[in-house]
């Protein structure tokens, strides 16, 4: 159990610098994900909290103690890897009972021939073993543990990664993309079960991913990391519905949310696209502006008006319960993508004029430079986004 | 359908090919072995008879033998090579496996520079370094022993080469864990690099093995005494002080060092295709 602190924690390669004086506080018991795309830092952060990489600034602490230099051993901290990195020439049972045998066993108790003869290497290889069949069973590869590796699926091997992480009751845990080798249908359940071992543990976690489905199901904040800096930290919910930025806005969602320009006319009213939209926002008159809408803040309007954007159909995507419309709107190379419940939407074929309103309150403005503009009126956290596209 | 037979054909044909190519270049490597052999088992006066024969007329080879186990003390010189070989490889594998460790997965200052220097090493034959050996040796005063045997192979350059290379393909993660689960960097080596680059260590065992057992220049150099002589030297003195021109035994002594090598190499070349096939396969 402990609460890990990270402050101003910055590295370069060589000139690249992939960490950008980083500073993140991890409750105990907490379940963080460090969210981003790949080669954005997060992967490298993690490692430095479990000491396997050196910073070049900043410090690290885990449960109150600063750990910067303190070898990966002594941190209290076990990790599962991408790779799950298990030992190919062991089997399922010495992998999981490794890290408990270096802790316990002295380096005498662990030698080969000699090490049994000691009197007490019987009784603590023993304990060990009861441990180990434990832990296996509950992640249910306990008629596994006589087999290599190699003999194992990939689900199976996963198990085992995680087995050989919590046989030693670490007070944080680390997860570094540990279902991104894993079919599809495996990951959903796989993710499911990393929730209910977390529910189980109540013990920290980081968890690496550049997957969003699994940030927003599993975390209880999120931290999202884009060109070695931390944009946002925040519950998954309002990382989606109430993003900091314009980038975080558009990493966040699938399909990407709707950027427009816009410009203020006067107070309360935005010039889009050839429409107008009544909003509230503090600006000037003149100001140029960014109109961020989420393809599912759209309904389906019938005809032109205030709040009601026009343009042709140019495909159309049947989801089931949804459609994906993407629509031509006039002087935009970008098409829009509405989301429209299909019971409720007519008939669309390609080609067509559509008309689509969007609430003013699912509005999300930006400044020109990305930065977002917050208005009296802003929802924090009314809505949970629907989130079944990035779930697939 | 005709066409389907005349692929087959020229398959065959071009099969048929390559093995004529085969068993001619295979015959020619054995065909000295075999007149060895041949060689061992016939009567003094056989062997330069004009007539080309590989089955003697008369079998002698009881009596080579007999003589070539009796007259020189080729168990010493067997138990020799059987010493400084086993010794050669396990010290090599001792010091090369944490050099080749440090150097594929360790970083720091100068890596490159040691690994450059690793290469210079690979090239350089080990004749050019006889003679500053031999003064060490000299200065030393272990000329003439066991250890003037042993001592100068022990850091083997193409040893570091291979386990460095193989150990490359290692995922970092692997290191990382290992590092995680507590092992120390050393315990590292021993209980996840070496065994799992256990081909590359069987495929460095025959290299070296072979070569230490047939080497001759560097015994030469090394040691005098009679006792101390691996096989290749022994059986070169016994050729100059007891058999002088008596071939028979002398060939019969020949094949028993080559014996306990060719046994020793099949043996260990099913597990080498056996650890090479059961890494490739899944992983």
């Amino acid at each position: 159990m402990a609460s890990v602190l990270i402050e101003s924690i910055s590295k370069d390669y060589g000139q690249t610098p992939v960490l950008r004086s980083i500073s993140l506080s991890i409750a105990d018991g907490e379940f963080l994900t460090l969210l981003g795309p790949s080669g954005c830092g997060k992967s490298t952060l993690l490692r430095i909290l479990a000491g396997l990489e050196t910073q070049d600034a900043g410090s690290v602490s885990i449960g109150e103690r600063v750990v910067d230099g303190v070898r990966p051993k002594r941190r209290d901290i076990a990790m599962v890897f991408q790779s799950y990195a298990l030992y190919p020439h062991m089997s399922v049972a010495s992998n999981i009972a490794l890290p408990l045998r270096m802790r316990r066993l002295s380096a005498l108790q662990r030698l080969p021939l000699l090490g049994r003869l000691l009197p007490t290497t019987a009784q603590i290889g023993a304990d060990i073993g009861v441990e180990v069949s434990r832990t296996a069973k509950s992640l249910g590869i306990g008629d596994l543990l006589s087999r290599k590796p190699g003999q194992l699926s990939g689900g199976q091997r996963q198990r085992v990664a995680v087995a050989r992480a919590m046989v030693r009751h670490p007070a944080v845990f680390l997860m570094d993309e540990p279902l991104s080798n894993l079919d599809a249908k495996l990951r959903v359940q796989m993710r499911a079960e990393i929730k209910e071992l977390h529910q189980r543990l109540r013990v920290t976690f980081v968890y690496v991913t550049h997957d969003q489905a699994e940030a927003m199901t599993l975390s209880d904040r999120v931290a999202v990391m884009l060109d070695g800096e931390l944009l946002q930290v925040a519950p998954p919910q309002s990382i989606y519905s109430d993003p900091d930025n314009r980038r975080v806005a558009e990493f966040i969602g699938s399909p990407k949310i709707n950027l427009l320009d816009g410009v203020m006319r006067e107070r309360g009213l935005i010039d889009v696209a050839g429409s107008t939209i009544p909003i509230e926002a503090d600006a000037l008159a003149g100001t140029q502006l960014l109109l961020g809408i989420r393809p599912e803040a759209f309904y389906h309007a019938d005809h032109a008006g205030q709040g009601v954007l026009t343009g042709s159909v140019r495909m159309v995507e049947h989801m089931g319960s949804d459609l994906f419309v993407h629509l031509g709107l006039a002087g935009i190379d970008q098409p829009l993508i509405a989301r429209l419940v299909a019971e409720r939407a007519p008939h669309i074929a390609p080609g067509q004029t559509l008309h689509v309103g969007a609430s003013p309150d699912r509005i999300l403005l930006f400044t020109r430079d990305g930065r977002r503009l917050r208005r009296e009126a802003d929802p924090v956290c009314r809505y949970v986004a629907p989130f079944r596209e990035a779930a697939r | 359908m005709s066409a389907v037979t005349s692929v087959k054909g020229l398959s065959s044909l071009a099969g048929i090919l390559r093995h004529v190519v085969l068993l001619v270049t295979g015959a020619l490597i054995l065909v000295p072995f075999l007149w060895m052999i041949s060689l061992s088992i016939k009567a003094p006066g056989e062997i330069f008879h004009a007539s080309l024969s590989f089955w003697p007329v008369q079998f002698y080879g009881i009596e080579n033998y007999e003589k070539a186990l009796s007259e020189a003390p080729l168990l010493r010189y067997m138990g020799n090579g059987l010493m400084v070989c086993g010794l050669i490889l396990a010290l090599q594998i001792l010091l090369c496996a944490p050099c080749a460790y440090a150097l594929a997965k360790l970083r720091f200052f100068g890596r490159d520079l040691v690994f450059g220097m690793v290469l210079a090493g690979l090239i350089l034959p080990h004749q050019v370094l006889s003679l500053p050996l031999f003064i060490l040796g000299y200065k030393l005063a272990i000329l003439n022993t066991y250890t003037a045997l042993i001592l100068p192979y022990i850091v083997s350059p193409f040893g570091i080469f291979l386990f460095r290379q193989f150990f490359k393909t290692i995922p970092d993660d692997v290191v990382h864990a290992a590092r995680l689960d507590g092992l120390s960097e050393l315990a590292i080596v021993w209980k996840v690099m070496v065994p799992m680059a256990l081909p590359a260590v069987i495929a460095f065992a025959i290299f070296s093995v072979v070569g230490h057992w047939n080497d001759l220049f560097w015994p030469l150099i090394a040691v005098r005494d009679q006792s101390l002589m691996p096989p290749p030297l022994g059986i070169l003195v016994f050729k100059n002080e007891e058999a002088g021109s008596d071939y028979g035994p002398l060939m019969a002594a020949s094949t028993l060092v080559v014996l306990p090598l060719t046994i020793a190499f099949l043996v260990a070349q099913r597990w080498f295709v056996e650890g090479l096939t059961g890494g490739a396969v899944k992983q």
